[in-house]
């Protein structure tokens, strides 16, 4: 076992690069579902804007076409999914699944003549002078701009929700549709424009993919991101900076994971450091708030712990499914963990969120 | 007249049904296809699928074929394949590791309906299996992966802990320390045969752990094209990824469906299709390599084709002893060659590789 190899800033930077196509897709279901409407055609949309993002930028020579493209075609898609389950009240959870089928099997139609194609390079924003910093450089200013975009977006969703009479026109659509209807909101028009907006989301997540992670077109190669980002929703209880956290965490663990197979490290370490990491967040914003520290403190004790199994023991190994099925784990049970007040949780679920609208005079 | 010509022809009909049941021989066959992965994957189910195409072309008016992709391993697909058996086709190839209990299950179920598992080992009176000996072609690239890595520092992609896949890494592993005894192999698993994303992110943490040549046993080129980004070497799977690594690839183990497909299909056209175990290699063609990179140095590309012919002629078997196990038992003596019952079962990493073999 050789520490000495591991970079944490590179580990960081991969994990950003990992999580950015869950951000846009998950930020973008979350104003969908916000309003009311569940579109589980999510994996559909992003598998549509990789490759629509991918064909406009190979065509055009610019990446930033692409992204405009990828949006263009998934909020297009999504518009379909809107205009059957809007205006012909058809059932949200099967047009959902329907339209997942749909973009990857048109996705894959389009991509025919674009497997193997090298796309054109997305430049990473090189700040000159804040670039050069030691380590913070490297650290918050070394990433494309997709990432800085896909962190405004969730800061600008948060604010519209939060903040505008617009976010709270589209909150209130979705909490009680016959409600705002009488009050003479225009639920329709409103859902469209919330769906239009998940899908384009969702199309820059896939051509994140095509364009930046992987840089290539393979069919279905969004291998199921879309419910990912769709679970991650649900999890982080409908709020924009726990869709971030929560992306973050399933990003990073993946990473992590992953570089922790090719250090053959005993995965009771990063663990361990993660869990101290997160009892030392904890609990200094439970002293802050005067809250009791317990559980914080728990996080640290096992945090110490598994480090110092890790150490003691620096050959042991887990099972690689175990492995592979952290990241869910670890998401799934932080976030769950947050919104343990399960009344305040079950709050902030839109409550006419799947449901059929229908004016009735 | 016409009534006559109709009777006529119902006899003909009678006779022809009537011989043909006798040799079993058929002059129309509906061959079902499982894939894993999308038929797009341009690595393991591409590679299938150009087996299909080959069929049709072989066969024309006398075969249909049909084939179901991205089908994931385990119940599901199950329901995939008693669904293509029950729509009256005669002959299914399941393709993939993960289907062989339910490729049995609804074989029993439908006694009447071929079937052929690829990879793996469970046969019944309508089962057969076949694979290909691609350890033969990891042994081939490793050699020329010990030759040419700088960092002694190999990076290997790897699926599922299943005996085909240690295989590889084990061949790949002996070849490349036997021409390069610091050569390292850093291994992850990544649970999946098909998700270019997390392929991609493996390769990108290999790469950060030093690695400068990449072998993978997923199926999508994601991590060629990772290899390509980063001006490092790597080698292709199940298709020639050229295209997704022009600089990158030095050569790629290919697999060759076509001829075994073919054989089969006309197996059942003339109803001599019996249950088997079919497992070919570089002897048979079933595993090629694809043509090498300029990179390549012409010793090593050399040793490399010798190598392959010694293989193909049967002269030369990548597991020949002295060989002990990862935990230092002896496995194979001095000159031994390993049987293909211990190579289909191959559950223990061999001596030198690091980390432990997930179970």
């Amino acid at each position: 076992m050789d520490l000495s190899t591991l970079d944490p800033i590179a580990l960081i930077v991969s994990l950003i690069i990992a999580a950015t196509p869950l951000v846009l897709a998950a930020t973008g279901e979350l104003v969908t579902e916000k309003s009311g409407v569940l579109n589980l055609g999510v994996e559909g949309m992003m598998v549509f804007g990789a490759i629509t993002g991918f064909a406009a930028a190979v065509e055009s020579g610019s990446p930033w076409l692409g992204f405009l493209a990828s949006a263009t075609g998934g909020a297009v898609l999504a518009l379909i999914f809107g205009v059957m389950t809007q205006y012909l009240l058809s059932n949200q959870v099967a047009t959902g699944l329907a339209l997942t089928m749909f973009g990857l099997g048109l996705a894959a139609l389009i991509g025919q003549p674009y497997a193997g194609v090298k796309p054109p390079p997305f430049p990473r924003l090189d700040l000159p002078l804040l670039g050069d910093i030691p380590v913070l450089g490297r650290l918050l200013f070394s990433f494309d701009a997709m990432v800085y975009l896909s962190i405004l977006l969730v800061a600008a969703v948060w604010w519209f929700l939060a903040r505008t009479r617009g976010g709270m026109v589209l909150r209130a659509v979705g909490e009680n549709h016959d409600a705002a209807h009488s009050l003479g909101m225009k639920v329709v028009p409103i859902r469209l424009a919330a769906i239009a907006f998940g899908g384009a989301c969702a199309g820059l997540g896939g051509a994140y993919l095509s364009l930046v992670r992987v840089p290539q077109w393979t069919e279905g190669m969004t291998a199921g991101a879309g419910w990912i980002a769709l679970a991650i929703v649900v999890f982080a209880s409908w709020k924009p900076w726990r869709v971030l956290l929560g992306a973050y965490l399933f990003g990073g663990v993946t990473i992590l994971q992953l570089n922790t197979q090719a250090l053959s490290l005993n995965p009771a370490l990063p663990a361990g450091a993660g869990l101290i990491v997160v009892g030392l967040v904890w609990l200094g914003l439970a002293l802050r708030a005067g809250r009791p520290a317990g559980l914080a403190l728990a996080a640290l004790g096992l945090g110490a712990a598994a480090l110092a199994f890790g150490l003691a023991a620096p050959r042991f190994q887990i099972g690689s499914a175990w492995l592979s099925m952290a990241p869910y784990l670890v998401t799934i049970l932080v976030l769950v963990v947050m919104s343990r007040d399960r009344a305040r949780a079950a709050l902030n679920a839109p409550a006419s969120l799947g449901r059929v609208f229908h004016a009735a005079g | 007249m016409k009534l006559a010509s109709t009777v006529l022809a119902a006899a003909a009909a009678l006779a022809l049904g009537a011989s043909g049941a006798l040799a079993q021989a058929k002059d129309h066959v509906k061959v079902g296809f499982v894939y894993v992965g999308p038929v797009g994957d341009f690595g393991w189910s591409y590679q299938h699928d150009v087996g299909r195409k080959a069929v049709e072309a072989e066969f024309g008016d006398k075969v249909e074929t049909t084939f179901v992709e991205s089908v994931p391993e385990g119940p599901d697909a199950e329901r995939v394949i008693q669904q293509m058996a029950r729509s009256g086709t005669d002959l299914i190839f399941t393709t993939s590791f993960g289907y062989m209990d339910q490729t049995i299950k609804v074989a029993k179920m439908f006694p009447d309906v071929k079937f052929e598992h690829a990879t793996g080992y469970k046969r019944a009176d309508n089962v057969s299996t076949y694979s290909s000996r691609f350890y033969e072609g990891r042994h081939v690239i490793g050699l020329v992966a010990g030759k040419m890595t700088k960092t002694n520092t190999i990076g290997y992609i790897a699926s599922f802990p299943i005996p085909e896949v240690v295989r590889g890494i084990n061949a790949a592993y002996l070849a490349a320390k036997s021409v390069n005894p610091d050569v390292q192999f850093k291994i992850v698993w990544v649970s999946t045969w098909f998700d270019p994303a997390k392929e991609a992110d493996a390769a990108k943490a290999l790469i950060e752990q030093g690695a400068d040549i990449i072998m993978q046993h997923t199926d999508s080129p994601a991590a060629m094209t990772i290899a390509q980004e980063n001006g490092i070497l790597a080698f292709g799977q199940a298709s020639d990824m050229k295209q997704f690594g022009p600089d990158a690839q030095l050569t790629s183990i290919m697999d060759h469906w076509d001829p075994y497909y073919i054989s089969r299909v006309q197996a059942v056209l003339d109803g001599t299709w019996e249950e088997t175990d079919t497992w070919g290699g570089f002897d048979t063609g079933m595993v090629q390599l694809a043509e090498f990179s300029d990179k390549v140095p012409e010793d090593v590309k050399q040793m490399a084709m010798e190598a392959r012919d010694a293989i193909a002629a049967g002269t030369l078997h990548p597991f020949t002893g002295p060989i002990n196990k990862q935990d230092g038992s002896p496995w194979l003596a001095e000159g031994e060659v390993a049987d293909d019952g211990t190579l289909l079962g191959m559950n223990f990493y061999v001596e030198g590789i690091e980390g432990d073999l997930p179970k």
